[in-house]
């Protein structure tokens, strides 16, 4: 698969995937940076076949359970601790639907 | 002994047997390096925060322990020690150095500070960072430059900048780092201290703050290898609130630099790795003139010395830099402005809500560096080029893993420089992200295959700097490392009269003490 080049259509679209607001021009600069930085690391296909199996953990591990002890959570105040906006004990978020 | 300058100069083992035996309180401890952070910091900025009042309760509550209570305890028992930002502390604002956690205290302790508190250890702040731990020089940092304190117009590397440098300018005789990718080797080895980087699963990475969870893990930052060994023994073990540590006990480190340091490797087999071994126009003539003379000196203390080859080590920067932004971009997720940190509502004219605020939020609270990696990692991870990158860099680290596997079959431990340069100028590399890249070209792999990795000084170079090199050991197998770190570090202070920061020039230190 050739290098896909990145596009200014493209990164603001990941700009909306990834929930940043870019600017103008941090979209412009890093159309450059990324684009440079693709062709040094897309020379990994090169050596990356069929017969390879992927390694996601180095160290990989048997799946273990925790004894179902329970623990000592957070207190709810605890929890709330560092929201930015809280009332009543719970959260506060701005709504979840436009202006329709 | 009441000189604050006398004091810090010991190493934390030092330290701690002055403790044990009753010559300093930790109270004490605490003192002398608060008095020199005080005089250095406005110098180094080393630290983003100083938990003053809380280290010396923590000293004090240790020094009224009994003593038969003190001596179940670890040799570092009483010792302070600085905590990178990246980790979190219980009532101790924790950033990550960036404004969208400015200001967030965490209400629980990592599974490392838990167990630094149970072992008497009080913690005197909170170091400076590059933002989220990307970056190889701390400019990233959203708060200040930290200063290399053997040149303050240089960087004292990163990620773990402000770790490194404290531990160097004698702010504290021990920091903990976490290593990404050389995050904690790195700023050693720019530093003139010693940086580890124990098996992936080695130390519980609970509180860690996550970038890259696969590659992740925390380590100690010193200013010698025994001190790293007592401390690596304090941290490490397994931990059951993190699924990937490791089902079993620390590595027996510290008997292992003890050992090393009478100097005999009879029967070890040390392997330069050949693609990385210092030659090359990336590596500066003196980084490759200080590891060839400690490779020498390996071979003097009886190791034996073989080249060995890790041939796809070149797909390393590509591969890490594919897996480690995918990681970081799903990690970072969690910064959205609804539970804890930043919150910034979109501007006026549109609409307000959840997702726009997040928009705002994130784009306000994160900097260039993380900005860049969230984006590439959201591409690398998108329906389309995910066999293509993503895939493609798990499978890169298979073959890493395959090569090392090969390599460890000839040699016991194997040797690198640990970056290819001196550290360099504030500025020179901050607006080019792949030649800030390329410095961890050394460091990176062990960190793709899980292996136990640490840089030990090797040098000063004609420009005042530090050189560094490093040793590569097997998975769960750190304490080869540890023993042959230690015999190199106790024939090189010997050839320099001393340690190698004898040859650092401390001003913040002068007019301190008596």
């Amino acid at each position: 698969m050739a290098m896909p080049t990145f596009t200014r259509e493209e990164i603001t679209h990941l700009g909306e995937l990834s929930r940043i607001a870019l600017t103008e021009t941090e979209i412009v600069r890093m159309q450059g940076e990324l684009n440079t930085i693709a062709d040094s690391i897309n020379k990994v296909q090169q050596v990356a076949t069929a017969d390879v199996q992927p390694t996601a953990n180095p160290v990989p591990l048997e799946a273990y359970l925790r004894p179902d002890e329970a623990e000592k959570p957070l207190t709810q105040e605890e929890a709330l601790s560092g929201a930015p906006v809280k009332e009543d004990g719970m959260f506060v978020a701005p709504r979840i639907l436009g202006e329709e | 002994m009441t000189n604050a300058t006398e004091i810090v100069k010991l190493t934390a083992a030092e330290m701690g047997e002055k403790v044990r035996n009753g010559e300093l309180s930790s109270r004490e401890l605490v003192q002398a390096h608060l008095d020199v952070i005080e005089a250095a910091e406005p110098t180094i900025k080393a630290f983003l925060k100083v938990s003053s009042d809380e280290a010396l309760e923590q000293a004090d509550a240790f020094d009224k322990l009994s003593a038969d209570e003190k001596a179940a305890m670890p040799e570092l028992a009483g010792v302070p020690i600085a905590v990178k930002d990246m980790i979190v502390t219980k009532g101790i604002e924790t950033t990550a150095a960036s404004k969208i956690l400015e200001g967030w205290v965490p209400p629980y302790d990592s599974t490392v500070v838990e167990r630094l508190k149970a072992a008497g250890m009080p913690i005197l702040g909170k170091t400076n960072l590059d933002e989220f731990a990307m970056g190889s020089s701390t400019e990233h940092s959203a708060f200040q430059n930290t200063a290399n304190p053997w040149n303050t117009g240089c960087v004292p590397g990163g990620s773990g900048g402000g770790s490194a440098a404290a531990v160097a300018a004698f702010e504290a005789p021990l920091a903990l780092g976490t290593d990404t990718g050389g995050s904690i080797r790195q700023p050693g080895a720019f530093t003139g201290t010693v940086g580890v980087k124990p098996t992936y699963g080695g130390v519980s990475r609970y509180g860690a703050i996550a970038m890259a969870s696969s590659l992740d893990q925390i380590g100690p930052a010193t200013r010698s290898v025994l001190d790293s060994a007592l401390l690596y023994e304090i941290i490490g073990g397994h931990d059951l609130r993190d699924s990937t540590s490791i089902p079993a006990g620390p590595r027996p480190a510290a008997a292992a630099a003890r050992e090393g340091a009478r100097r005999d490797l009879k029967g070890m087999k040390v392997g330069l790795i050949r693609e990385i071994s210092g030659t090359g126009d990336a590596f500066e003539p003196e980084v490759t003139a200080h590891f060839n003379a400690c490779v020498k000196m390996l071979e003097d203390m009886g190791a034996e010395v073989i080249e060995v080859s890790v041939p796809r080590i070149d797909y390393s920067l590509g591969a890490y830099y594919i897996v480690m932004p995918s990681e970081a971009s799903s990690n970072l997720a969690r910064y959205d402005g609804m539970r804890y940190g930043l919150r910034v509502m979109p501007p006026a004219g549109v609409p307000q809500t959840a997702a726009n605020m997040m928009s705002a939020t994130r784009e306000a609270g994160f900097g260039d560096e993380v900005k860049r990696r969230i984006i590439l990692g959201t591409y690398a991870l998108s329906a389309g080029y995910y066999d293509a990158w993503y895939g493609s860099a798990q499978k890169v680290r298979t073959l890493i893993i395959d090569d090392f596997n090969k390599a460890f079959e000839q040699a016991d431990v194997l040797v690198c420089p640990t970056a290819p340069t001196t550290a360099f100028e504030f500025g020179s590399k901050i607006d080019d992200p792949m030649a800030m890249y390329v410095n961890d070209i050394a460091t990176i792999p062990a960190n793709l295959a899980g292996l136990p990795a640490m840089s030990i000084p090797s040098g000063v170079a004609s420009n005042g700097l530090p050189t560094g090199f490093q040793f590569v050991a097997p998975q769960q197998k750190d304490e080869v490392m540890y023993k042959a770190a230690a015999a190199l570090e106790a024939a090189l202070e010997d050839s320099w009269n001393g340690p190698v920061w004898q040859k650092m020039n401390t001003p913040w230190l002068d007019g301190l003490g008596a």
